[in-house]
């Protein structure tokens, strides 16, 4: 079931405008943080347990304590570059609710102390664009940014920064290498962009879903976002559903909730006559799971992590039995080759090798032994690089041949795909 | 010299981007687009030259960032550049056949400028349309849940 904690209004055109969004409540739970203790709310948002959405799940109140009080600027950072294969929901996020974000994000700067915020977006998302950056004019005609907002005396001063397509943008310290004006390339950490990020002074990078849990939680309290979702993973989260279910799309369902009722409920299920094959839970990086293990998953970090899999973005690729497996994981490999920025040795190889090695088996020419080199060059791609791109290729790789190599040897063995017949030959 | 330059306009543009960020090397792909928006859809080389002037930030660091990302057309593109997604959920639903397809009906080949000019097709990566697939771009602008038959018809209608 579905619960829609920021979600509810999507569906009304006029939640857009800062008008339409303000007869819904919008920006009381601004007013109500302005009177508060910047302090109080970090304690509000670490005791609500909410973790980043973007990918990575690591715990918000905690990123934001790291800042060091050192009397430096502090930068907030939005991180609106989706681009993990099968995610879409930062964009719905936008288009529909682009001042929920705007006041997630106010109230997130008085937080931690922060006089200046981008909202960074990638570069294909036009209408986001244009929507966030009207609904920024809106809210400096209305005194919700700038100066001495809302009588509070707190300034605040907010901005679009367009990406230009590039994957690892969305990688926190590639995305700080962007907008200082460079190569989108991540950079070593520690020091981590809390200590010093954007232009070495402190910041903190958040995601659009995250950003805007903050209203819920200041709002209602850390123990209400808390009755949602199970002890370790809080709230609710909006799952982009898509692949072979007859109702793709976002929903927000409570972290916890069964993978196979979201597919079949929510999504109404494979299309009639196909069976389920595979589900990638959280994004082209996570490890595929197998129909079978679908029916124990729960979507949470933990339960998915106990399956050896991740909720990442939480963007669902769901698989029925018409998909070759080989020929999917030709289509991940190209995307990692085609994406890696190339800084580190590892990642630039492993990714270029992986893509030749799966493509040679998709054109009918592969060796049985090539399959365990697709296993063996993932392993020296783990943890050997400056950011986490490297594993992103490497891991649903190794998933793919571990748990679908019957269908890896009868490609080989054949040169054609047990499921589709014909080699394929392009890409 | 080169013979590019930027409208009046897109000089203000430029001088107000220089402005606008903490730093000035911010303003390098905000330029870019501006730059490829005056010249046809690409940022040539005589260009990348006179934005360097313009901005006084090195040629090496413009190219830099022109090389990086996948948005900056480093040559000459189509009056409307129809870019299929083919990852994942796409290709699952079919892009591919699509982009084949689309290819066919133009006469072009992928990433080649069609005769006449008026179009480039391209294979590109996830644009974040994954619950509407398959899909394509052209220009700025998202087709959704497309079907052979609506993916040709406004091809078709490509002036």
């Amino acid at each position: 079931m579905e619960i829609k904690l920021l979600t509810e209004h999507y569906d009304k055109p006029e939640y857009r405008s800062l008008e339409g969004y303000k007869k819904h409540n919008g920006y009381k739970v601004l007013a109500k943080a302005l009177k508060m203790e910047p302090k109080a709310i970090v304690e509000e948002v670490k005791a609500s347990g909410l973790r980043g959405r973007g990918g990575a799940g690591f715990p918000t109140g905690v990123k934001w304590g790291f800042l060091p009080n050192n009397g430096e600027p502090r930068y907030l950072l939005c991180n609106a570059d989706e681009g993990e294969p099968g995610t879409f929901k930062d964009r719905l996020m936008m288009e529909r609710a682009p001042h929920q974000l705007i006041e997630g994000m106010i109230i997130s700067a008085f937080a931690i102390g922060s006089q200046k915020s981008y909202i960074y977006i990638r570069g294909e998302y036009d209408d986001s664009i244009r929507i966030v950056s009207q609904a920024l004019k809106e809210a400096y005609a209305e005194g919700l940014l700038g100066k001495n907002i809302l009588g509070s005396g707190f300034d605040h001063d907010m901005d679009v920064y367009v990406g230009a397509g590039a994957y690892i943008c969305g990688e926190e310290t590639g995305m700080i290498s962007s907008l200082e004006g460079k190569k989108g390339q991540p950079k070593l950490k520690p020091p981590f962009p809390a200590v010093k990020g954007y232009l070495g002074k402190p910041t903190i990078v958040n995601n659009v879903e995250t950003l805007a849990a903050v209203i819920p939680i200041v709002d209602k309290g850390a123990q209400a976002y808390r009755q949602h979702g199970t002890e370790k993973s809080a709230g609710t989260k909006l799952f982009s559903v898509s692949g072979n279910v007859q109702r793709p799309g976002t929903y927000e369902v409570a972290l916890g909730y069964p993978l196979m009722d979201l597919i079949n409920n929510e999504c109404g299920g494979v299309k009639p006559g196909r069976k389920l094959k595979a589900v990638i839970p959280g994004g082209s990086s996570a490890p595929v799971l197998t129909a079978e293990e679908c029916a124990r998953a729960n979507m949470d970090y933990e339960s998915l992590a106990q399956l050896g899999s991740m909720l990442g973005s939480g963007a669902v690729i769901v698989i029925d039995d018409s998909n070759c497996m080989v020929d999917l994981l030709g289509v991940i490999m190209h995307f990692y080759h085609h994406e890696s920025c190339g800084q580190c040795t590892p990642c630039r190889e492993g990714t270029g090798w992986l893509n030749k090695i799966v493509h040679s088996i998709v054109s009918g020419h592969g060796r049985l032994q090539d399959i365990d080199l697709i296993v063996r060059v993932s392993e020296h791609m783990m943890g050997r690089t400056i950011c986490a791109l490297s594993d992103a290729a490497a891991l649903p790789a190794i998933s793919f041949v571990k748990k679908f190599r019957e269908e890896f040897e009868f490609y080989v063995r054949e040169g054609r795909s047990k499921v589709k017949g014909a080699a394929h030959v392009e890409m | 010299m080169s013979g590019f330059q930027l409208s009046a306009e897109g000089v203000e543009f430029v001088k107000s981007e220089l402005k606008r960020y903490e730093t000035r090397l911010s303003a390098v792909i905000p330029c870019l687009y501006r730059v490829q928006k005056e010249n046809q859809g690409w940022v040539s080389p005589e260009s990348v030259s006179y934005l360097s002037q313009l901005m006084d930030i090195p040629e090496a660091h413009i190219n830099e960032v022109l090389s990086f990302y996948t948005m900056f057309n480093r040559e000459p593109v189509g009056r409307h550049h129809v870019q299929v997604c083919c990852n994942i959920s796409c290709a699952m639903n079919g892009a591919r056949e699509l982009t084949e397809k689309i290819c066919k009906e133009l006469d072009v080949k992928e990433g080649e400028v069609s005769k006449d000019g008026k179009v480039t097709v391209t294979r590109v990566e996830c644009l974040g349309s994954c619950g509407t697939a398959p899909m394509m771009q052209i220009n700025d602008r998202y087709y959704e849940n497309l079907t052979s038959d609506s993916a040709l018809k406004i091809i078709r209608e490509l002036k």
